[in-house]
């Protein structure tokens, strides 16, 4: 039993993950569904009220509470993995990319005592909400997010996952287009960002 | 009773999305850097076993649950709506190291910052929704 829980606290193989996402996307297809994430936002804007000023947020938002369970869900399964199932290893990522992230001021993954090993705390620790770093990339970050991801449709979920399996020519050129945001992002703005 | 199958699909998610790491900022950090093959062995297969199911249900006309067609409408083609806003989206993933979900589930790993981004990435939409009549498609 002991060997089970710690098995299921460690961190997965990237092969049983990929796998996992791929069941979840198929039990959403066989419900009737589809998998993906951030039309969720679109929801929130309109139980907010957004579709009295902007017809794009005038529809029945009930048809979409199922995916407002689904995230709230997966709220849940992040609290169960992180204080019920803790990995007692900090992320193990490449030592090129810590030394990297060193050079530019960010600690690497559980550098920082008390923080999260997923996260830097130079970003994302709660002080940095009032501090200029933190309101850039946390207020600004979520911004590109949710603009970008409704501009093109989609999200990581929507496009890399539901739509390249169903072979969609338009999710590959969102797929692109992710990554040359990201490319963009982490090689060149970022240090920028940080040295605020 | 559909509705708990919801919620406890999510719940089963956001504990992938927490042991397989995809929702660290690192993670991301050392994808876009291609300094690790992980998160592309976690999207690969996740698409790789995708396509191969989503094919076989189609060969095998498979329906849902309720005894209908799955939801496997085909996209809409044009480029600059995916291409640009695609490049907007990545640009916010790579800064916060966040997707649309992993933003949820570190907000239940007690992160409260995260609660800020997904305001900002509501605010966001409502940013797009207010101005896609200007924006090409």
């Amino acid at each position: 039993m002991q060997d089970i829980i710690s098995l299921i606290s460690s961190s997965w193989h990237w092969s049983v993950s990929g796998a996992l996402i791929a069941l979840t996307m198929f039990l959403l297809l066989y419900a009737g569904r589809e998998f993906g994430v951030s039309s969720n936002l679109r929801t929130m804007c309109a139980i907010a009220g957004a579709g009295k000023r902007h017809d794009f947020f005038r529809f029945d938002w009930k048809e979409q509470r199922w995916n407002l369970l689904f995230i709230g869900g997966a709220v849940i399964g992040g609290f169960l993995a992180f204080y019920v199932f803790p990995n007692p290893e900090p992320v193990q990522i490449s030592s090129a990319t810590v030394t990297y992230l060193n050079s530019i001021g960010i600690s690497g993954p559980g550098e920082t005592a008390g923080f999260t090993s997923y996260l830097p705390a130079e970003l994302f620790a709660a002080d940095q909400i009032f501090s200029l770093r933190g309101l850039v990339s946390l207020v600004g970050g979520g911004i590109l997010i949710g603009f970008g991801t409704r501009w093109a449709g989609g999200c990581t979920s929507g496009h890399a996952i539901s739509g390249l399996s169903n072979l969609q020519l338009p999710s590959l050129i969102a797929v692109i287009g992710f990554f040359i945001g990201g490319l963009l992002m982490s090689w060149l703005f970022l240090p920028f960002i940080v040295s605020l | 009773m559909r509705m708990f199958f919801y919620l406890l699909l999510g719940v089963f998610f956001g504990f992938v999305m927490t042991k397989s790491e995809a929702i660290s900022w690192y993670r991301i950090q050392e994808m876009f850097r291609f300094e690790s093959f992980h998160m592309y062995g976690i999207i690969g297969t996740a698409v790789v076993l995708g396509a191969a199911g989503v094919a076989l249900a189609k060969l095998l006309k498979l329906k849902t649950y309720d005894g209908e067609e799955w939801s496997l409408c085909p996209k809409a083609f044009s480029v600059p709506r995916y291409l640009f806003g695609g490049t907007i989206f990545g640009l916010g993933w790579a800064l916060t190291g966040a997707c649309p979900g992993p933003m949820f589930t570190l907000l239940g790993q007690g992160i409260l910052s995260l609660g800020l981004v997904i305001l900002s990435s509501v605010f966001g939409t409502y940013l797009y929704g207010a101005f896609r009549h200007k924006l090409p498609h």
